[in-house]
């Protein structure tokens, strides 16, 4: 068994992530907009070619994504991803 | 392992199912899923007792379902793959028969035919599973059966029946019936060097220049087969696909799929047909008959000359593609009278003679139990 | 105050795992297989085995088209017969990892028996069962997982019979390893995933997946994205729950859906007899026989 450690403050870095979507993969799920960690996406107004939905960055929240790398996880239809940024 | 373990060269006296059995080690049977049924059991367990020592593998399955989809899956991962079984579990098999055909992989059943339908006589002698190996799995695709009438041919056959199924991609039928299955008799086991041989045509680009089309045919219609682990990312479906293999549901890719599998042996057919015959040349009345049928129908044709009738036996030893070429060449025969066809089901193989020909064709069956004497096919030639 | 576009990209880092000529595929929004199939790429990758020694086999079905997206070796096989089929390639060429990635009404109904048996042998073999309570490419019918009194297509008046608890069900048949999770809960499946590829012998992941088009919506459940919130708000992880005790019911509201690692044990895996093991002496096995064969450059993915 392994015991849990509280976080070093003072060391403990939260990585940035940058967020990529490919909008025409989107089939409007709303998967990674309703269970980002840091709430981070927001469905768009308009739709793609298909009529869906897509997830757009909330306002506010551009610099938010700690690249968790989720909604790529959960993302049914490699619509979007996450790279390390800074 | 040397050959000679796997390959009992000498001569034997032998029951049939052990010879199909050391027939598909001596073709370089890799893997054997069975599920044990009568009268194909012997072949199971002769293989049972053989394949740990060489090697390679027996697998007893919990079913015939999983039988023939576990050769199947042997199959595409490169082994020569083979099963054993009779009437009911060969109604099970159909379904991976099918899948077989679709996926093109080589594989070798061997059905030991009883009489039928269902549990029928399960100890006792038949042959009504000529329609079901042709036609059983639904829709169009083609297979080659093999029929030996002696364990000697047991051997042989099931041999040419691996080098068939690897030559054209296709599932092919070693199909006994319960007599020749249980006979005994004299076994010739060739030299390891006088077993022949021929493989699977193989891709001759790597996996790495992208451009290998697994559904891609040449002109014999047979495209060259790739295994699983060798790199090219195959995807194999029983759906309808195109020449990568994949889904394609259109009625343009289904013609063109289909036709393919029915043509690889229907265009072939020259190639493959096989028969035997006696005293054909002048014979005013023609025997069919296969299987252990066909030992009586060669005495009622001796029966039959000594009482100044010619008659003449032509028989089918590929079931499938029936040898109808030889029956319409036998048409042209001055004095041509009539056809007997001698089978133990209700009829199956005497449609194949009936559809070629205007004469008559005289049926002495019964749907099994018991042989056919050489008196019953007499009396009909005679009569 | 007005979103913003993220940034574009023309492809996506793992584009490379999926048949990406084949892509949109044909699964609904909201289902639950994509997610499934993502964390089962990314544990292909993880697990550290090559990829050109994977190979995936499926039935039929929603979950049974997995097997036409994954960028390895994959067979598309007949009802309910991945598991013999999965059997007869892992057994002819033992150096391959072979999983077999299906749905619930293939594995547990149709192909119950191969399931049964090839966990009571041990075979070597990762199933990945995709449980959304329903049979979804044929439009919802009713099967062995769906929970009593719930509405399907053959059952319009509520399913008149009782489900397997497939944890329970995998562990008595022997399976050596049995874990649930459900799409919603990625990361952990993506892990199980990696465990099970590395685990020799019977590994079995059932993951509870929204099928909103089959049971979700006919269900007064709603969309895919309700069912993933139903599992959020109630989830347990548990690995030491008591087997006999997983049911699921999704309508049931107060009940917990109990998920984990719920066994991990060794017992030796499924070979078939061999009285001489020498691999390769003269006939050697099945994928060496056509090695001779085999077209230059391929030497490295043996």
């Amino acid at each position: 068994m392994s015991t849990r450690r509280p976080v070093n403050l003072t060391s403990a870095r939260v990585p940035r992530g940058k967020v990529f979507v490919l909008p025409e993969r989107c089939k409007g799920c709303r998967f990674c907009i309703d269970f980002c960690p840091k709430e981070v996406l927001v469905e768009s107004e308009d739709s793609n070619a298909k009529g869906y939905r897509y997830p757009l960055l909330a306002s506010g929240k551009e610099d938010g994504c700690i690249h968790c790398q989720y909604c790529t996880l959960v993302c049914p239809e490699l619509a979007i991803f996450t790279e390390e940024d800074g | 392992m040397t050959a000679s373990e796997r390959i009992l060269t000498g001569e034997h006296f032998m029951l049939g199912d052990h010879a199909c059995a050391e027939g598909a080690l001596a073709a370089g049977l890799d893997f054997f899923a069975c599920y044990p049924i009568t009268p194909s059991t012997e072949v199971a367990e002769r293989l049972s007792h053989r394949m740990p020592k060489l090697g390679a593998s027996f697998l007893q399955m919990e079913d015939e379902l999983g039988s023939m989809a576990a050769i199947v899956g042997a199959s595409v991962a490169g082994a020569r793959a083979m099963t054993a079984t009779s009437g009911p579990g060969f109604s099970l098999m159909m379904e991976n028969v099918g899948l077989a055909a679709m996926m093109e992989a080589p594989c070798v059943v061997v059905d030991v035919m009883r009489g039928s339908p269902s549990t029928g006589l399960p100890t006792a002698v038949g042959q009504g599973d000529v329609m079901q190996v042709r036609w059983g799995s639904h829709g169009d695709y083609s297979i080659v059966a093999y029929c030996p009438n002696s364990p000697q041919e047991c051997f042989d056959l099931t041999i040419k029946a691996f080098n068939t199924a690897d030559h054209y991609r296709i599932p092919t039928f070693v199909m006994l019936d319960e007599v020749v299955g249980h006979m005994t008799e004299r076994v010739v086991i060739p030299d390891a060097k006088e077993i022949p041989f021929s493989g699977r045509k193989r891709p001759s680009t790597p996996p790495t220049d992208g451009r290998f089309l697994p559904f891609q045919a040449a002109g014999d219609g047979v495209p060259p087969m790739a295994h699983a682990g060798e790199g090219y990312k195959l995807h194999f479906t029983g759906l309808t696909h195109d020449e990568r293999g994949y889904p394609a549901l259109t009625p343009e890719a289904h013609v063109a799929l289909v036709r393919r599998l029915v043509d690889k042996v229907r265009l072939n057919a020259p190639a493959i047909v096989e028969h035997e015959e006696l005293m054909l040349d002048d014979a005013e009345v023609v025997i069919v008959a296969f299987g252990c049928t066909s030992r009586s129908a060669r005495r009622a044709v001796h029966l039959a000359r000594e009482q100044g009738v010619r008659a003449g036996l032509l028989r089918p030893i590929t079931l499938w593609p029936f040898p109808e070429e030889r029956v319409r060449r036998q048409l042209r025969t001055r004095g041509l009278r009539r056809f007997v066809v001698a089978e133990l089901n209700m009829g199956q193989m005497s449609r194949e003679v009936e559809r070629l020909t205007q004469l008559p064709v005289l049926r002495v069956n019964h749907p099994g139990g018991a042989m056919l004497r050489p008196e019953d096919i007499l009396e009909a030639v005679l009569r | 105050m007005t979103p913003t576009k993220a940034a574009g990209a023309s492809s996506h880092p793992l584009d490379s795992l999926f048949r990406a000529d084949r892509l949109p595929h044909i699964l609904c929004p909201g289902c639950g297989i994509g997610p499934a199939m993502q964390c089962y790429t990314q544990a292909m990758v993880e697990s550290g085995i090559p990829l050109e020694r994977q190979v995936c086999v499926s039935g039929i079905g929603c979950s049974g088209r997995v097997a036409g997206y994954v960028n390895i070796d994959s067979y598309h096989t007949t009802h309910g017969r991945a598991i013999p089929f999965a059997l007869g390639v892992a057994v002819a060429r033992p150096e391959l990892r072979v999983t077999v990635f299906s749905g619930d009404g293939d594995l547990i109904s149709i192909g119950g028996n191969h399931f049964m048996h090839s966990a009571r042998r041990n075979v070597d073999l990762t199933v990945i069962c995709i449980n959304n309570f329903n049979y979804g490419m044929t439009g919802g019918q009713a099967g062995p997982t769906t929970p009593p009194g719930a509405k399907a297509t053959t059952a319009p008046y509520g399913n008149a019979e009782r489900p397997f608890n497939l944890p329970y069900l995998a562990a008595a048949v022997g399976a050596t390893f049995v874990a649930r999770w459900t799409a919603l809960h990625v990361r952990q499946l993506k892990d199980t995933m990696v465990r099970a590829l590395r685990k020799q012998g019977f590994s079995f992941i059932e993951i509870l997946a929204p099928c909103p088009t089959g049971f979700g919506r006919p269900n007064d459940i709603g969309e895919g994205l309700d069912e993933m919130n139903r599992y959020r708000t109630r989830c347990v992880v548990n690995h030491k729950a008591p087997l006999h005790e997983l049911d699921v019911d999704l309508r049931e509201i107060e009940e917990p859906i109990v998920l984990g690692n719920f066994v991990d044990r060794d017992r030796p895996h499924y070979r078939p007899p061999m009285i001489q093991r020498s691999p390769a002496e003269e006939h050697g096995t099945a994928g060496d026989r056509w090695a001779a064969q085999r077209p230059a450059g391929m030497e490295g993915t043996e």
